[in-house]
């Protein structure tokens, strides 16, 4: 078998496909193509399987419905030239900063509200914006720890916004797992590139936690705090804990006395000052949200307000990434920065606005339709894909409460060369980078965690949705150093019939 | 350390330990049955059963449903298949204090169930013994020997006297023409068998057994040194240190069981053994609850059912 099989039947693609272009293959993926035209397909397929054997060995997987199941990693990387990732840095910078003003004003002063750039309706009607914490002042100012800008690629190529995750986005482990994996697993290839390193996020993340820590606190001591060995994400926390070397605790771990957070040990008793929870707001304390969390620990929203211990993400920053909030952010940009924004929104239709309204129910047969609070593709319904009595519910719905819902038109997603069942072939991807905010800077992942659609066509990419992800090379400049490589991770086993067939490994190319 | 990985970290040892000795407990077992023509197959399974502490078995006592019951069902908790199911919820919650070594070792060994449990008894037995030594090589070489590890440790070795208890029960109930080779297999599963034979130059006799088993303070899985280690680990947790007598319950329940066995005549000894080792199996559950208590305290959810009741 030859190259030609494993891309025959490509191309043409509808749409922007980050491989080929108008003029043929895109120099920026010269090589990979190279790379694997030179492989038997047999190989292709056996390294695929070694990327997903070792996963399944080291319990890098995913909770769905009670059943652990491996992430499926696809084994053609993406690739992203530093020029375009330069938009894609400072545009995140740009939004997270503004979000942080926003939440910093609806939950302080309320100026935005003054000046009309939005409604205070559309801020406390959000079921995700908790009076509780109005007045809290975070130690360091940050509320957005971390956040994840969800992004995807438009007809042309152009980065825009899909949605903003400020409470508590997931999906960093595999961005480090899949680094690793692709490093092993496809050496050559790897070592061709100058490839921005993203194991630095751990040691990013925990100086941006301490530096939240509450005031008068020197060495705080930070912790993870999981739902649980059941949550979809467990292998998340327990990655991060890990490579951060802080406790994983559990609600029950954690206790409060006298307005101090404190997490049971085999010593006794032991001060926490910083919490990075991974669980949502309303189960976090069962004395100030849902009564019957198990999950959360009693007293810690009181804890928080008496500056006693810090929340990373702050309690309330749904209000955020609500999607109804989505469509004011590029006005946020211009109030609180005076700046342009850089990365534009999708356009975006309001249903509680009554124009709007109009417009969007004379033509739900051809929009998106998403609620405003949902998340990873619930509830969302693709116009044109919907049948016509979902339709009329539709309609119904929208009709009944239209706060609850925005619309927008049917994006093409860009695709990318991935590794289905009949060859490599274009599947739609989408990209969340990772900020962490430390107060003093905003500081962007290099890559970011690229989610593919496996199926033909499918428009939705989510895990939960039978989802994929790839490992993301944002390239580094001729110039430009790279610091760190990707070690400080614990090494992917491979699996041996991988190590047989695998070529003699170049040395990664590390000039300065 | 957290309370809850303490414990963990505990359970990861009991079970680790439990999956091996049960594997090594069932060879013997039907090492005799095959090699005893005059073993009464449905009395000495039912011997076994009260040993492992199952007495509500409904069916007949047999070498398959012993099998069923103690190595393939997922279901009967006090199975081979069961425990090492148990042992990796263990690692998954304390997966972040786990070196990736030790988790993958457990991981692996968990996802081999599956294939494990279609395998013939004695081809079984062999991987379960080979995967514990896998993970408890993976232990000894990357865990830092703090406190994490004196749980790991302690688990282990009370697990391990336990286990050897019921081993020895075993043996002794044997009785008759087939001791002398109840005796050999039980040294054979242990894996002491060659030691035992250079120790005692060769002669084979059934207290001279039993005494190596019990006493021989070299010998890893005789009672005498699993309890010594479990005593050790239970001292070095102890950041308080003392002064006069023991203030940790669990320390004195073990050291008065091993003194009991240590300082009492051999003969004596083995006319009473199975009560004996009842009671030292108490004496490891009792202890057992002392280091919940005083170390994991809000705790229940790990319970033996393969727990001597009296």
């Amino acid at each position: 078998m030859t190259q030609a099989q494993l891309f025959e039947g490509y191309g043409p693609v509808k749409g922007y496909d980050e491989m080929y272009g108008e003029s043929g293959l895109r120099d920026l993926y010269t090589s990979v193509h190279a790379a694997f035209g030179q492989m038997p397909p047999e190989e292709v397929r056996q390294r695929a399987e070694g990327l997903a054997s070792s996963y399944l060995e080291q319990g890098i997987t995913f909770g769905v419905a009670g059943e652990e199941r491996p992430f499926p990693l696809d084994i053609v990387p993406r690739i992203i030239e530093a020029d375009a990732w330069d938009e894609v840095e400072a545009g995140v910078k740009q939004r997270v900063k503004a979000l942080e003003a926003f939440l910093a004003d609806a939950y302080g002063a309320g100026e935005l509200f003054r000046d009309g750039v939005v409604p205070r309706a559309t801020v406390v009607t959000s079921s995700h914006y908790h009076r509780v914490v109005a007045g809290i002042d975070p130690a360091n100012g940050v509320r957005i720890h971390v956040s994840g800008i969800d992004l995807i690629r438009d007809g042309d190529g152009d980065f825009r916004v899909l949605e903003d995750n400020a409470r508590v986005p997931s999906g960093v482990s595999y961005v480090m797992t899949n680094r690793r994996a692709m490093s092993s697993g496809l050496p050559e290839v790897f070592a061709h590139h100058r490839i921005r390193p993203v194991a630095r996020y751990s040691r990013q993340l925990l100086s941006a936690l301490r530096a939240a820590a509450p005031a008068g606190v020197s060495d705080p001591t930070v912790v993870v705090l999981t739902p649980g060995v059941y949550n979809s994400a467990y292998f998340e926390h327990t990655l991060l804990a890990r490579t951060m070397g802080v406790e994983l605790v559990e609600g029950r771990d954690l206790v409060c006395h006298g307005g101090r957070v404190m997490m049971r040990t085999t010593d006794g008793l032991a001060p926490v000052h910083v919490i990075y929870r991974r669980i949502d707001d309303e189960f976090l304390d069962p004395l100030a949200f849902r009564a019957d969390s198990a999950l959360g620990v009693p007293g810690l929203v009181n804890a928080a307000r008496a500056g006693n211990v810090t929340i990373a993400n702050a309690i309330g920053n749904g209000v955020a990434d609500d999607k109804l909030l989505y469509t004011y952010v590029p006005d946020l940009i211009r109030y609180y920065l005076r700046e342009e924004p850089i990365l534009r929104n999708v356009d975006t239709w309001r249903c509680g606005d009554a124009d709007q309204r109009e417009e969007v129910l004379d033509r739900l047969h051809e929009l998106v339709l998403k609620p405003v609070d949902g998340s990873g593709g619930k509830g969302i319904v693709i116009g044109p894909s919907a049948t016509r009595e979902e339709l009329d519910e539709l309609r119904a719905k929208v009709i009944a409460a239209p706060r609850d819902w925005i619309a927008q038109p049917v994006i093409s997603l860009s695709t990318v060369p991935t590794l289905v069942e009949d060859g490599i072939r274009p599947r739609h991807v989408d990209l969340r980078p990772f900020a962490v905010n430390d107060g003093d800077d905003v500081w962007v992942l290099p890559g970011g965690l690229t989610r593919v659609a496996l199926p033909e066509g499918e428009l939705i990419v989510n895990s939960s949705r039978g989802g994929g992800s790839k490992d993301t090379w944002v390239l580094a400049r001729p110039t430009e150093p790279i610091e760190e490589p990707d070690d400080d991770l614990e090494p992917l086993s491979q699996s041996s019939s991988q190590s047989q067939t695998m070529a003699p490994v170049p040395a990664p190319s590390r000039e300065v | 350390m957290l309370s809850r990985i303490g414990e963990s970290l505990f359970w990861i040892g009991r079970y680790l330990e439990r999956a091996d000795d049960t594997a090594r407990l069932l060879d013997v077992q039907m090492q005799m049955l095959v090699e005893d023509p005059a073993t009464d197959e449905v009395t000495s399974c039912q011997q076994l059963f009260a040993v492992m502490g199952i007495d509500d078995f409904g069916g007949v006592p047999n070498r398959w449903s012993m099998l069923d019951l103690l190595a393939y069902d997922q279901k009967s908790p006090t199975s081979i298949a069961a425990v090492i199911g148990s042992m990796r919820e263990a690692a998954r919650s304390a997966r972040e204090t786990l070196s990736t070594d030790v988790w993958s070792a457990i991981n692996t060994t968990w996802q081999g169930v599956p294939a494990a449990t279609s395998m013939r008894p004695v081809e079984m037995f062999n991987w379960v013994r080979r995967r514990t030594a896998m993970i408890s090589g993976s232990a000894d070489d990357s865990m830092p020997r703090d406190q994490g590890w004196y749980f790991y440790v302690l688990g282990r070795n009370i697990e391990r006297a336990d286990m050897t208890a019921r081993l020895l029960s075993t043996a002794a109930s044997a009785g008759g023409s087939g001791s002398g080779v109840a005796w050999q297999n039980t040294l054979r599963a242990c894996g002491g068998y060659e030691s035992f034979l250079r120790t005692y130059r060769g002669i084979e006799r059934d207290s001279a057994a039993a005494e190596y088993l019990l006493l021989d303070r070299w010998f890893p899985r005789s009672l005498v040194s699993s309890l010594t280690e479990a005593e050790r680990a239970l001292t070095r947790l102890d950041v308080a240190g003392r002064r006069a007598g023991f203030s940790d319950e669990a320390l004195r329940l073990l050291g008065r069981a091993r003194t009991e066995i240590e300082y009492r005549p051999l003969n004596e000894l083995l006319e009473t053994m199975p009560f004996e080792m009842e009671r030292l199996q108490r004496a490891c559950a009792a202890a057992s609850d002392a280091i919940t208590a005083r170390y994991f305290a809000q705790e229940d959810w790990h319970m033996w059912t393969g727990r001597v009741s009296l």
